[in-house]
This record gives structure tokens, sequence and C-alpha cells, in this order.
């Protein structure tokens, strides 16, 4: 019975050995055999950008070009905004600016960048400043006389102003000019005619007895007529009180 | 003409009185005088003046002229209100007050009811009546002026006026009417009712000659030169407009006189001078123009032929003279404007340039726009005294007696006196712009006459 008994431990054995060995090679499933097949995961969206040429000088265009994958929205910044999936696009920017370009779809978000150098030439160089015109030296060089109230008599400060215009006029012996009488608002009409002609008359005699010559100077007489202020006031007067220069063609 | 003047040297005043007007033998009603009060000294130099003081006025109704059928109530209307207007405005009557009008009103002589305008509240001595008739294309207007407390005399006036049918023509006949009775109750010195005035006006961008009816209606353009136009002066038979003017020849620009005809509605030829020239006035007889020059260089006095040839020099001073106003009456003397003595003032020569006499006033200031009344005897000008307003006169040539004719109302010039002697017109600040009023000569009955723009340099056409 022994014996029976030893062979029956072997037996058992090995059909245990067995049994793990066949485990071993065949392992049983461990999830039910009902469940479905998961979908694969949806494909990451990807970006491409390029700057044809890279460096530009300032006022140059450069190209954009991009492309993409998966993608379902692009937008391309600054300045240029939302674009297709695929294409090109000029730009001409002002100084050196990194254009990054952005791709969404279901897989997520990519982004590219590209980046245009901008170069500032060398400013041309500077032409020479034009030469005053000779409105502007007439009007630089030349001063009016100014007048007391009821008065045609040439003032100290009138003589020094004078003096000036005279030495314009003979630096520029092509100049003509007209001189203008005026005078301020008080008083009649008539009387500032006659009181006009005699300080533009007085001015030219002034201007005559510093050299300059007397068929190079009309007068006219405005009175009140053409008031240079309007103010009723004697800042205003002193304004209106006046020989005026105007250049003659 | 009577003048008299007197003094009576008292504590409080010292009173002249000027005779203005011409009083009409046998009308005695109408002897219309200036008074001239010298107030106390506590009040300086404030003049009083008053016309007709103690002397009553004939009292006159304006009847509403009956409208002969429905189109002509209207000119019915305009007719009654100028004439209305221009007797209040001639000084000389007293108008009854329309509220005691009777109420039955007589469109011819057979009509009138006497006693009713005569008798209060009424009280009338004079009526102005009759009636209006408006076709197509004409209207006529029977206009009768009676003595109301007189039934048995001929109507004072009786006119029949026919023409055409529109407001400036219903306009003239209502002055030529009312002239007419002026005429009559002033012993025969015209009316000005159908007198011009002619201005300066800014109202179309530049200063411009304009024109308008002596109570202001009708004012127009004259001028559309659109550069400066000034110092408008009638010529005596108002056929012409003397002014200053700027027209440019090349390059060359200064102002010259320019002569507009009335007659032709042009600019008449004139010659031009060196220099500035303006401020032209004709003489009485019409032959010449006054005017200023620096023709030789200096603002002097020229006298040229109506044509403007012939220019000789009347002045001779280191100073500016202008401003030439002849004696109408004489046509020998002249006033003008001088600073020789180093500020503006009233000067008096021959027409010859001799018998150079400064006109001597109580103290100095700055005396400008001279004008001589139709009689000969008045100076008016306008005078900024020391205390810096500007204000009329009158002087009586012959007694240097003054009288001050507005006073306290902003800036007052250029008075130019009606042929009647008894208005005159001229330029005044009051309003805060430069306008044209008139008044009578003794300074009441202050009218604007003028309100859009700004309006200087009136002159008052001598007919």
């Amino acid at each position: 019975m022994r014996i029976r008994s030893v062979a029956r431990v072997v037996l058992y054995g090995v059909i245990a050995l067995a049994i793990v060995g066949v485990g071993c090679k065949h392992p049983a499933p461990v999830t039910p055999a009902a469940a479905p097949a998961p979908p694969p995961p949806p494909p990451q969206p990807t970006v491409t950008l390029q700057a044809t040429p890279a460096n530009v000088q300032r006022g140059q265009a450069a190209t954009l070009r991009w492309s993409s994958t998966n993608a379902t929205a692009l937008t391309l910044a600054p300045g240029v905004g939302n674009v297709s999936p695929e294409g090109n696009t000029s730009v001409t920017p002002n100084d050196s600016v990194t254009y990054t370009i952005t791709a969404m779809g279901p897989g997520g978000s990519a982004t590219a960048t590209a980046r245009v150098t901008v170069t500032v030439p060398p400013p041309p160089p500077v032409a020479a400043a034009p030469a005053p015109s000779m409105e502007e030296l007439f009007a630089k060089g030349v001063k009016d006389a100014y007048f007391d109230f009821d008065k045609a008599d040439i003032r100290p400060d009138t003589r020094s102003a004078l003096a000036e215009t005279a030495g314009f006029l003979k630096s520029y012996p092509q100049v003509k000019v007209m001189i203008e009488g005026h005078c301020d608002e008080r008083g009649s009409t008539e009387y500032n005619l006659a009181l006009g002609d005699r300080r533009a008359q007085a001015t030219k005699d002034f201007l005559v007895s510093l050299g300059v010559a007397s068929d190079r100077m009309q007068t006219v007489s405005y009175g009140k007529e053409r008031p240079f202020c309007t103010e009723h006031a004697e800042d205003c007067w002193q304004q209106n009180r006046r020989g005026h220069f105007l250049m003659v063609r | 003409m009577e003048s008299k003047d007197g003094y009576k040297d008292g504590a409080r005043m010292r009173i002249s009185r000027l005779a203005i007007w011409r009083a009409a033998p046998g009308l005695m009603l109408f002897a219309c005088a200036l008074y001239v009060l010298v107030a106390p000294a506590a009040a300086q130099d404030w003049f009083r003046t008053g016309t007709g003081l103690g002397v009553s006025k004939p009292k006159v109704a304006v009847a509403d002229f009956v409208s002969r059928n429905d189109a002509s109530a209207a000119m019915a209307a305009l007719f009654s209100d100028v004439v209305r207007n221009d007797l209040d405005y001639s000084g000389i009557v007293d108008l009854a007050s329309k509220s005691f009008y009777p109420t039955q009103v007589p469109s011819v002589p057979m009509e009138l009811n006497y006693q009713a305008w005569s008798d209060p509240p009424a009280s009338a001595q004079f009526l102005a009546f009759g009636n209006l008739t408006v076709t197509d294309t004409s209207e006529e207007i029977q206009a009768w002026f009676n003595d109301v407390k007189n039934p048995t005399a001929p109507p004072v006036v009786g006119r029949v006026y026919h023409g055409d049918s529109n407001e400036e023509q219903t306009r003239r006949y209502a002055h030529q009417f009312a002239d007419e009775i002026i005429a009559r109750l002033s012993g025969g010195l015209p009316g000005v009712a159908a007198t011009q005035i002619a201005f300066v006006s800014t109202r179309s961008g530049n200063k411009e000659i304009w024109a308008m009816d002596y109570d202001g209606a009708n004012q127009h353009e004259i001028t559309s030169l659109h550069s400066i136009a000034l110092t408008p002066r009638w010529s005596p038979d108002a056929d012409r407009i003397a002014f200053t003017c700027y027209p440019t020849a090349g390059s060359i620009l200064s102002a010259q006189i320019c002569v507009y005809s009335a007659v032709s509605s042009r600019l008449l030829n004139w010659p031009r001078y060196r220099g500035t020239n303006s401020s032209p006035a004709w003489s009485p007889d019409g032959t010449k123009v006054m005017f200023m020059s620096s023709m030789l260089g200096n603002p002097e006095l020229f006298i040229a032929e109506a044509d403007g040839s012939r220019p000789r020099r009347l002045t001779h001073s280191t100073g500016a003279d202008t401003s030439a106003a002849w004696n109408p009456k004489t046509g020998q003397q002249v006033a003008f404007v001088s600073d020789r003595g180093g500020t503006p003032q009233l000067y008096t020569m021959d027409a010859d340039g001799s018998e150079v006499q400064k006109v001597e006033l109580p103290d100095m200031g700055y005396v400008i726009d001279p004008a001589w009344s139709p009689n000969g005897q008045l100076l008016a000008f306008s005078w900024r005294r020391p205390n810096g307003n500007y204000d009329l006169y009158v002087m009586d040539i012959a007694t240097h007696a003054l009288v001050e004719l507005t006073r306290d109302a902003g800036r007052n010039e250029r008075p130019s006196w009606a042929p009647d002697g008894r208005h005159m017109v001229f330029e005044s600040t009051r309003t805060g712009t430069r306008q044209i009023w008139s008044m009578l000569a003794d300074g009441s009955a202050v009218r604007p006459l003028t309100s859009a723009g700004q309006n200087e340099s009136p002159n008052w056409s001598p007919k």
C-alpha cells in the first residue's frame, strides 16, 4: 500500500507540475471577454513657419510661408490673424519681429515661429538746407516804423528799426517796397487818410536819408481802414500806428 | 433869417439863443429857435437844448387814406404811415394822437366833417386825407390837406398821383405829398422827405458806397468796387456822388477821387494824381471840387474843376490839411481840418486859400468833420474834448456860441445837414456798432436809420 501512496504523490506532483507548466505558457485572461476595444487617440497637430528672406531692409517685404497637419484653426501673429491651413503672405515689418503661428486642432495645439530681422539702411546723405527765400529774408531783415498818436515824426526806436530796414534794402538792391501808412481808429476817416500818408512819406524820407534809392519805394495811405489789431486799447492802437513794408515784385 | 444872441452874466448861467430855422413871416407858429443854456458851473459844460420853447406848432392829423378796392388796402396803409411819419419827423408840426381821431374818415372833401376833426379830443388844425385805388398795373392816389378850422377855405394842398403800383412808388408819392405840406406850413422852405442819404457800409464784405431814403427805407448798394470806398459827397444837383476810392493801376495802388453818376449809374472819368487823394467836396455851384492830395508831397487841400482837371494847391502847412466843407450859402468860405498846430483843429479860409483862421474853441481836444448848415450861419462838427468824449456840436459862426447835440451816447461823428437846415444825419456807436442816425438839428428826435453791418460817413443829398 505504501508503494501506491508514493506513486500517488508522484503522480499528483507530475500533474501539478504539468498544470503549472501549462499555466505558464497560457495564462488565463484577466479581463472579461465581453468589453469593446478603445479608439485610437486623435493625432497631434503640427505646423511649420518660414520667413523668406529672414533679413530685410526697412521697407522691404518678406514672405511668410506655413503648412500644417491636423489643425483646424491657425493664427499668425502679430498683425496677420487667422489663416488657412497652408499658405503664404507678404509682410513688411518696420522693425525686427518674431512671427508665431499657432495651430489648433482636436489633438491639441502646436506653434512655430520665424523671425524677420529688419535692418535700418543708413540715412541718405543730408541735402544742404535750402537757401531762405527772399520773403523769409525780407520778413527777418525789414522792420516796420511805429509812430506816436497823431504824429508822423520818426521816434528814436523807429530810427533804429529803419536803420535795419535800410541795411537790408542796401544788401538786396533788387528788392522794391511798398510802404503802407496806417493809423489807429481814433479821429476821422479823412484825417487819418492824410496822417497815414504823412507816416508813409516820413518812413520813405528817412530811408532815403540813409541812402536807399527813392525810386525803389512807393507809398500808400490806408488811414484807419486796414488795422492790424481791432481792440479799442492803446496796445492795439500802437500796433496800428505804423509804416508797414511790403515787398513788391 | 434872424439870429440873435445875448449874454447874461449872472451867478448861475450864460444864455445865448440861436434862431436856426427860418421863421416864415406871417406864420408865427413856426418860429423855431434853439435855446442854449449853459448849465450851472457845478455841472461844468452841460448844455441843454430845445426847439420851439414857448412856441406852439400847428396840430396836424393824418386820416387813414381810404382804399377804394381790396387790392389797394396795403398801399393805402403804407401811404398813410409814410405821410404821418414824414410830418411827424419834419419838426414843424405837432401830430395829433391817432387814438383821438373821429371814427368817420373822409375819402374826398365832400365827406369831410370839419368840426369832428377840429373839436377835442382830436383838436387838429389841419387834416391830411384822401383815397387810393390800385389796378393790375397802376395806382391812383387822391390826396388833400385842409384847414379844418376854416371850412370855407380851399384845400391847402390837393394832389392826384398816378403811376406804377409798387411800394417804392407809393413811398415816393407819400414823400412828395408830405414835402408839399411842409413847404406850405414852413413858408416855402422845402421838406426833405424825398431826399436821399449816401453812406459807407461794410454789409457786402467791403466798404462800398450805399444810398437810402431820408427815413432809412430803400437801402441799396451804389458801388461794387471790392476794395475800399469812403467819404461820399453828393453834388449840388444830386446827380453825382464824389468819393474816395482805391483803384489799382498796374502795381500802383493809392487813394484817388472817384465820381459816380446817379443818372447813368456808372463811374465817370476822373484823373488820377500822385500820392493820396481823398475827401472830395463840391463847391455849391457844382463847378469845382476841393480835395486833399499829397500829389506834391505833403497832404494839402487842392481845388480842381468838376471833371478833376487843373488842380491847384490851396494850403501850405507842414501838417495834414483835409475835410474841406464849403459854406453852401456863399460859396466863398471853406472850413477844413488841419493838424498844423499839433492836433486836428478847425480852420476857415476863403475858397482861394487866403485868409486862413483858426476856429477858437473853449478847450483843445480834437476837432474834425466840419459841416456847414444850408443857411451858412452854423458850423456842425465832432469834437473829442479832453475828457474823452466824441460828440457833435453846432457853432454859430458869427458869435461862436456853441450847442452840444449829443452826450453820453457812444462816439458821435460825421454830421451832415439836410437841405432844410432842420435835420442832421450822423454816425454813432451808441448801440455798440457804428450806425447811421438822424435827428433834428437841436439834438432831439434821434432816430436810427441803419442796423445791418457797420455804416459810416453819411451825406445828405442837397435836393
